[in-house]
């Protein structure tokens, strides 16, 4: 994995230093060129994993803009409008991510989208608390976070 | 582009407008940080990617970008450390909140759990002393 990584930024380096053109498009470009030449080089699918790692991180990245976006205009909308439609409350949300790092990552994207905000994990590990504006359904809310967010970071981490 | 680049500005501007209201008009400290922390996040990052598409510079760029993911990366761990010290300290939530899982449940009292790790490291502290006077 880390060595098709590093393999990659090789032949993007080298793309880079062919065309004689260091601009950041430019850098973009030589990494995508590497990774389908990679692609292409690898026959016995060593590599399945890395390959899988770069498109799944760039859909990460659109669905966390797009959620991030979503709730920010939920929030806005909140604070504008006179009346409060609000219904706060603390959710224990049982988790399937087991390590440290997906835990980190999952709590930090909660509390990162507007509305959400994680508080404080089990000594176990096994549940995240978190604070959010709208509880109409607490199911609803755990069946949100878990189809959401935490299928997309074990997809990305696993 | 000159166009797409002040609708960007504007709209981050605006959601860092908001995010200030909503200090004022939040009832609790919980809901306060959900509002700002991010609200701020995403209008920051629509002000830096449009002054980056201003100047169009590689340098420029970079640095842009920079910004934006410690943004990310700092913003919900500060969020997330003011909250939880916070509710163990015991500011209350909003008459209005409908449930709080946390109240009921064991965890709640990790700060007496981190009193307990303390008596037992005196404990110890005891238990070595005399080994090492032997």
């Amino acid at each position: 994995m880390k060595k098709k990584f590093l393999v990659n930024n090789m032949l993007m380096l080298v793309w880079v230093a062919l065309k004689g053109d260091f601009t950041f498009a430019n850098f973009i470009f030589g990494f995508f060129l590497g990774f389908l030449a990679l692609w292409l080089a690898d026959r016995e699918h060593a590599g399945k994993r890395y390959f899988k790692l770069l498109p799944s991180a760039i859909s990460f990245f659109l669905f966390f803009l797009y959620e991030l976006i979503k709730a920010n205009i939920q929030v806005a909308y909140e604070v504008m409008t006179p009346t409060l439609y609000m219904e706060p409350g603390i959710v224990s949300v049982p988790l399937d991510a087991k390590t440290d790092l997906e835990i980190t990552m999952l709590a930090n994207l909660i509390s990162l989208t507007p509305g959400t905000l994680s508080l404080d994990v089990s000594e176990k590990g096994d549940v995240l608390y978190v604070h959010t504006m709208y509880v109409h359904d607490k199911e609803e809310f755990i069946h949100g976070i878990k189809n959401g967010f935490e299928r997309k970071v074990l997809e990305l981490l696993r | 582009m000159d166009y797409v680049i002040m609708v960007v500005i504007t709209f981050g501007a605006l959601f860092v407008l908001l995010a200030a209201i909503g200090i004022v008009r939040m009832p609790d400290l919980y809901l306060r940080i959900s509002v700002t922390t991010k609200a701020a996040t995403l209008g920051v990052g629509m002000i830096l990617i449009a002054a980056a598409v201003y100047f169009g510079e590689a340098s420029m760029t970079t640095r842009a970008l920079a910004i934006v993911f410690f943004l990310l990366l700092t913003a919900p761990v500060a969020a997330h450390l003011i909250g939880k010290a916070s509710y163990f300290v015991g500011i209350p939530l909003w008459r209005k909140t409908v449930l709080d899982d946390l109240k009921d449940s064991e965890d709640t009292h990790s700060l007496l759990g981190i009193d307990e790790e303390d008596e037992d490291a005196d404990k110890k502290d005891d238990s070595q002393k005399p080994e090492s006077e032997v």
